[in-house]
């Protein structure tokens, strides 16, 4: 089988030797690491390859993304277990041209996205399709260290016909069919939490998705987070500590970081502001894309008149409903 | 026949299909009507029933009139006995403790394999679809149900693209492929619900809906089926059923 990895692929397996210098190089002290937004968007070079917290329309580092579309990066390779309508913005905007997920739309609610669509169909960009378990894999693989995982589905489907990266093995234990996926170890991975401190000790409330393993895989860690709170307070409950701040190269504080998407606890997805996002670019993905961009993304001169544009009362609503969770 | 007709094909699909389900049963559902139809199974006949979202939550006891958008969010993890990372859930079908994977379906061939990534040729697609999220890894893994619409573009010889696999091209080919366990145990639709024959892997009808003809069924499918030699036709929704799938789906999300 044909090793189809573009050229200078940046999803590609490293060499174990190229991980170990670029985390060598790293300023992995005990330090502080605020940085403005837009300072956060400077750690990410063009043609980087991007890893993305979170999942769906949870967690989504959505400010982050804003401010990388705003600084008009180029070709960047993400990848996140299931994206969302932080996809369309990133194929949208130029941003990237190449996204691997195992699920690509809006949401379920608001069937498939034309965004998505037109960008695959027209052969503008590349959706890079691998099952949920593969990504997850791929990240533990760089996570561990290792070059590949092996896993037990994909297996005589159409997905892994496609994915030639992937490599069949007969295990040498048990003479079992298996299949291998490789290490993705990204440039950089951007990641929303409820709170971290100064150094990027951070703590994520409810589901964590693939996080943990995208930030040890990374070579690079931008946080954004609700809330920057005292190293004090991280150390009183350090078992909450979810990523460690060795790993961690920028902090971003950024409250209502994810909107449109939610923040487990803290908010649920403004779902007026999705809905007329999705009914404007599902009717025209160019055009209705453009002007969502130069309204919501190009426009305001702060992520605080962002949410403003949003509006005081449906980032309110959001909110009651995302601390709901804690009365049940 | 006036009751028969008072529940809409949403809400019959999720009452046929929450009665495949057995008490002490670990079942990892999909959005929609197996989220619906897994809970309310749960508040019936199968109060030990463990359910498991691929957001990474276990033991999902989803409140009424709450029904989450997505496996995605928080509304899943209402009263969870835990929540771990997508990846960890995943792993439990890999090691095994799941008994049934229950999902939605848009295109389905007479070996259950399901499409959800393109319509047309994958190198030029005429439509891309969002793909196969965790459908691969539980359809891989794990004993399916699949509850979907019934009609002949959804029923094809052939899916254009296997994203979740069911008996791949027949016979013993799942299992020579390396997937060594799980497979389709039954397909719900609004017309009937099938098993897969023992050795061809095709699919089987062997239940009518109420008021459905084997005609009919064969009309609305794009290849032809085998029916069951004892084949026979579901109960009609029960009052019981009927008023706790309602109070779940107060807002009508998934069964309009």
């Amino acid at each position: 089988m044909t090793d189809t990895w573009e050229e200078r692929d940046r999803t590609a397996p490293r060499p174990y030797s190229e991980l170990r210098q670029s985390m060598q190089r790293r300023d992995r002290g005990l330090r502080d690491k605020v940085v403005s937004l837009e300072e956060a968007a400077s750690f990410v070079r063009d043609g980087d390859s991007v890893g993305i917290g979170g999942s769906t329309m949870s967690r989504t580092p959505m400010g982050l993304i804003w401010a990388l579309i705003r600084a008009r990066k180029k070709d960047l390779s993400c990848s996140r277990c299931i994206i969302s309508s932080d996809g369309d913005l990133l194929f949208g905007s130029g941003v990237s041209n190449h996204i691997i997920s195992s699920w690509f739309s809006q949401s379920i609610l608001f069937g498939v996205s034309k965004v998505m669509r037109h960008h695959v169909e027209a052969g503008l960009a590349r959706y890079e399709e691998w099952s949920h378990l593969a990504v997850g894999m791929r990240f533990r693989a760089g996570a561990m260290g290792v070059p590949f995982m092996p896993i037990r589905s994909m297996l005589g489907s159409d997905v892994r016909e496609l994915r030639s990266q992937a490599r069949d093995m007969n295990c040498p234990f048990t003479g079992e069919k298996l299949l291998l996926v490789p290490a993705l170890n990204p440039d950089v991975a951007l990641i929303h939490v409820q709170r971290c401190d100064a150094y990027g000790n951070a703590q994520i409330d409810g589901l964590q998705f693939m996080d943990i393993d995208l930030a040890m895989a990374a070579d690079k860690v931008i946080l954004s987070t609700e809330r920057v709170v005292s190293n004090d307070q991280i150390r009183r409950a350090p078992d909450e500590t979810r990523i460690p701040f060795m790993a961690v190269d920028a902090v971003v504080e950024l409250p209502f970081g994810c909107v449109p998407h939610e923040c487990y606890g803290v908010y649920e997805p403004t779902m007026r502001h999705m809905e007329y996002y999705v009914d404007l670019v599902n009717r025209d993905p160019v055009g209705g894309m453009k002007d969502y961009l130069d309204r919501f993304v190009y426009g305001p001169k702060s992520w605080t008149e962002f949410l403003s544009l949003i509006g005081v009362g449906e980032l309110l609503e959001a909110a009651r409903a995302g601390g709901s969770i804690y009365d049940a | 026949m006036r009751k028969e007709q008072a529940h809409t094909a949403a809400e019959l699909l999720t009452i046929l299909s929450a009665r495949q389900l057995r008490n002490g049963q670990v079942v990892f559902a999909g959005v929609g009507i197996p989220l619906l139809a897994a809970t309310l199974a749960q508040r019936l006949h199968c109060p030990e029933l463990t359910i498991l979202f691929e957001g990474g939550v276990i033991g999902a006891f989803i409140e009424p009139g709450k029904l989450p958008p997505t496996t995605n969010d928080q509304r899943c993890t209402v009263r969870a006995n835990m929540v771990l990372g997508s990846a960890e859930v995943l792993l439990l079908l890999q090691r095994g403790y799941v008994d049934v994977g229950f999902m939605g379906g848009a295109q389905i061939d007479q070996y259950g394999n399901l499409n959800s990534s393109f319509i047309g040729d994958p190198a030029h697609p005429k439509t891309r679809l969002p793909g196969t999220g965790g459908g691969n890894d539980i359809a891989s893994l794990a004993q399916m149900i699949v509850a979907m619409k019934h009609e002949k573009r959804r029923f094809v010889e052939h899916v254009d693209f296997i994203t979740s696999p069911g008996f791949l091209r027949g016979n013993d080919t799942r299992h020579e492929s390396g997937l060594v366990s799980g497979g389709m145990f039954r397909v719900i639709t609004d017309l009937a619900v099938f098993d897969f024959d023992e050795t061809s892997r095709r699919m089987r009808v062997i239940a009518l809906n109420p008021g459905v003809t084997p005609e009919q069924v064969q009309d609305n499918t794009g290849f032809t089926l085998i029916f069951a030699p004892d084949l026979h036709t579901s109960e009609p929704p029960t009052d019981q059923e009927m008023k706790v799938l309602r109070e779940l789906d107060s807002e009508r999300l998934y069964t309009a």
